[in-house]
């Protein structure tokens, strides 16, 4: 039985509070542009340099929302398996780079550093599920969240007692330097690299979710553990996939993050980490597509928003801001949409 | 108000002890102290406000560092530990007992990681003084726990101008003293730099929203005005953790300096420069970095770069000459295992040691009969509050009376070959 829709004062407040939002960013934005501050050009860059970053948080975040679809739990580890990456990779592309291999075959060499990041940060992901989280699989939920708070400082604290608390330089390639036009638009070369094989590896992704029967598992998996089982599905393997294949793509976002800031710590792997875990939240925890618009998104919020939202009104200090503004409109997503902008409602 | 009257009281009392002692002393002096031909030392001991650290006999002296030895600027709060062991090693027994320093982790980032590492010092009745601790941000909380159990403390690499500020509210208190240099002549000594030697007139300045970022570039900003009617054309801030400044840098190119100034850490430093190459605007603009960022993890992150584009570091002038070079770097080396210094603050926590050590050694009430030595807090304070013309291993120090006693020597440097190379050094009066 349908009961006539009432306005309650929960949705006025809400009501009033989207509203204001909206008169806020719109004043904002209005008198930032008004200074005149920035070209067209620089706007125009720092979305590029957004969805950049973006890309990086979007790899991550696909592996919070393919481990939370098939376990239900949060990986907070995820971001040192990613650092993990990263880490591997500076060592494989500093020793190409000391031979001279790296510039004189970039394509090899990449594929070289690539290939041995994303397996070695593969067998991280798959270590960290054998050890620290299949003991727990019957636990309750909030047990292996704990373990893998652990598990994170576990991971970070191992590779800074390995490799030292120095910041590392990841070697410049010779032919990455410098910018490139596409369609009149100048973009740095290594904003290219990146961009472009973050969209391979998701394409690859949606791919083997979608089309493979090991993709079938996985949704399988998600859609009903027990069931999945009763079906014949090894529900561990399926589980042992996953771990894998989110332990590649941080392997991959590690490397392209080397490509890109060109310094690599022990420490790197926690704020990126935060970052990529709301981009999930914010594109639907569970949700492949969902991951990565929510990771771009994320990306060109932080780059651009604290500028254009607050310069106008005369913050002095707008982009030590950004993560502010970020969180903000993480909570309000949740408020609004309280499973993100692609998940569904759970239960249903 | 409330406060003064407090102490003014506690002084009363202290007094009429102080007088009611005399007064036995001279008429009938207690058994103990016949026995043993001096002043007892457990009498001695009552009549002090803040009374003594008793080391029982065959233990060893016990004092703290309280410095960031994890997180992402581990490496400071390590470089200065090297620098305190260093100074341990030489001194060896100090009053026929070995010394133990406890290590506790004070971190930088998080303000209430330094009342943390306070309250388990405090908690420890054997500890008779602190060396920390590294960042400024983590001295603010810890101070005043350390003040209330009378203990003292020195840090070698906090640099914050207000710490020494009597009435600001991060002024560290009458037990807090510093071997490293108030960010006051650092400021002053990159905006001098700036007006003669660069000839700029525009700079923007970056800071992490740390005590010891924000003051030093308000400092440089002001003496930049001050000195040479300098332009500053922004003030922005970023966060610690950030990785990506494009945005910032965008801003800050809209304005065009021909110098930023960045007082900020590694790892946001490095990444900082690297990607003000990335900005076509920037191309000319100057980078600044101060002793945050002058350091091995500058080199390694983001070394080549800030060599090839010829950017300027101000710090602690290392030229310290013979004995740092021909004595503590070998032993520092030795112990660290690289082959350059990981900050440059191991010299002011080796000063700090030592000074500590001789206010141990001065505030020695005496020992009873049992062997257990008494020492006296209030004396340790006083001891290194009079500190005049210490011949320390970073210059003669002096401390004046805000707890001010590092050298004031500050150079400017630039990267050749991987090693920092003095270009400019000055001394403030």
């Amino acid at each position: 039985m349908r009961r006539p829709a009432r306005i309650s004062l929960v949705n006025l407040l809400l009501w009033a509070l989207g509203g204001g939002i909206i008169l806020f960013v719109a004043v904002g934005s209005w008198l930032t542009l008004q200074q005149g501050l920035l070209t067209f050009e620089d706007w125009r860059s720092l979305v590029i340099f957004g969805v950049t970053q973006g890309s990086i948080y979007a790899l991550i975040a696909l592996g919070y929302t393919l481990v939370y679809g098939v376990l239900l739990m949060i990986n907070f580890a995820h971001g040192d398996v990613f650092m993990f990456g990263a880490m591997t990779s500076f060592f494989v592309a500093d020793a190409l780079a000391q031979a001279g291999f790296l510039n004189s075959n970039p394509i090899i060499g990449m594929v070289i550093v690539v290939a041995v990041s994303a397996v070695s940060a593969m067998i991280v992901a798959l270590i960290l599920e054998r050890i620290a989280y299949r003991p727990l699989r019957r636990a309750p939920r909030l047990v292996p969240l704990i373990t893998a708070i652990g598990a994170s400082l576990f991971i970070s604290n191992s590779v800074r007692g390995l490799y030292g608390e120095l910041a590392r330089a990841w070697p410049r390639i010779d032919s990455l330097v410098g910018t490139v036009d596409i369609a009149g638009i100048p973009f740095l070369k290594t904003q290219v690299v990146v961009i472009v094989g973050a969209i391979l590896m998701m394409v690859f992704l949606y791919w083997f979710v979608e089309r493979t029967r090991t993709g079938r598992a996985m949704r399988a998996v998600s859609e009903n553990k027990d069931t999945a089982a009763l079906m014949g599905i090894d529900v561990d393997r399926t589980i042992v996939i996953t771990f894998a294949i989110g332990g590649i793509l941080a392997g991959v976002a590690g490397v392209l993050y080397g490509i890109v800031f060109n310094q690599v710590h022990w420490f790197m792997g926690f704020l990126p980490g935060i970052k990529a875990f709301t981009a999930a939240v914010l594109g639907g925890i569970g949700n492949i597509i969902g991951a990565m618009l929510g990771g771009v998104s994320l990306g060109v919020l932080e780059s651009i928003a604290p500028t254009l939202l607050l310069t106008g009104f005369g913050v002095p200090t707008p982009n030590q801001l950004k993560d502010v503004v970020a969180f903000t409109v993480l909570v309000l997503v949740l408020i609004f949409r309280p499973y993100g902008l692609f998940g569904r409602p759970e239960g249903k | 108000m409330e406060k003064s009257l407090r102490s003014s009281a506690g002084l009363f009392v202290l007094a009429l002890i102080l007088a009611a002692c005399q007064a036995s002393a001279s008429s009938s002096p207690s058994e103990s102290a016949a026995a043993t031909g001096a002043v007892d030392p457990v009498a001695a001991c009552e009549a002090l406000e803040l009374g003594c650290v008793e080391v029982p006999a065959g233990e060893p002296l016990t004092v703290a560092s309280a410095l960031a030895i994890t997180g992402a600027v581990a490496f400071l709060g390590n470089d200065a530990n090297f620098g305190i062991q260093v100074a341990q090693e030489e001194r060896g027994q100090v009053l026929g007992r070995d010394v133990e320093v406890i290590h506790e982790d004070a971190g930088c980032g998080d303000a209430a990681s330094g009342q943390t590492a306070a309250e388990s010092i405090v908690a420890n009745p054997a500890i008779l003084g602190v060396m920390g601790t590294t960042c400024s941000r983590t001295a603010v909380p810890m101070m005043p726990v350390l003040e209330a159990a009378g203990l003292t403390n020195i840090s070698p690499s906090n640099t914050a101008v207000s710490l020494t500020q009597p009435g600001h509210a991060n002024y560290g208190g009458e037990f807090y003293f510093r071997t490293a240099y108030s960010d006051f002549f650092q400021g002053s000594a990159v905006a001098k730099f700036l007006c003669e030697e660069l000839g700029v007139t525009t700079i923007a300045t970056i800071h992490d929203g740390s005590p010891y970022a924000e003051e030093l570039q308000q400092v440089a900003v002001d003496q930049f005005a001050e000195q040479c009617d300098g332009e500053t054309t922004s003030q922005d801030g970023i966060n610690v953790g950030d990785t990506d400044f494009h945005a910032l840098l965008t801003t800050i190119a809209a304005n065009s300096p021909e110098v930023i100034f960045l007082p900020i850490f590694s790892p946001e430093g490095p990444l900082f420069v690297t990607q003000s190459q990335e900005i076509p605007g920037l191309a000319d603009t100057i980078m600044f970095g101060a002793d945050g960022v002058k350091d091995g993890a500058m080199i390694k992150g983001a070394g080549d770069l800030a060599q090839e584009i010829g950017m300027y570091f101000s710090g602690p002038d290392l030229n310290y000459g013979g004995r740092y070079i021909d004595e503590f770097l070998p032993a520092y080396y030795a112990l660290s295992g690289t082959e350059t210094v990981l900050a440059p603050y191991g010299g002011q926590a080796y000063d700090a040691y030592n000074i500590l050590m001789d206010a141990i050694v001065a505030a020695h009430v005496g020992d009873d009969a049992d062997g257990t030595s008494y020492f006296s807090k209030e004396a340790i304070r006083e001891y290194v509050a009079g500190l005049t013309d210490y011949p320390g291993l970073t210059g003669t120090l002096t401390c004046d009376e805000n707890g001010d006693c590092g050298a004031r020597e500050i150079s400017i440097d630039q990267l050749e070959d991987g090693v920092f190379v003095p270009v400019f050094s000055t001394r403030e009066p």
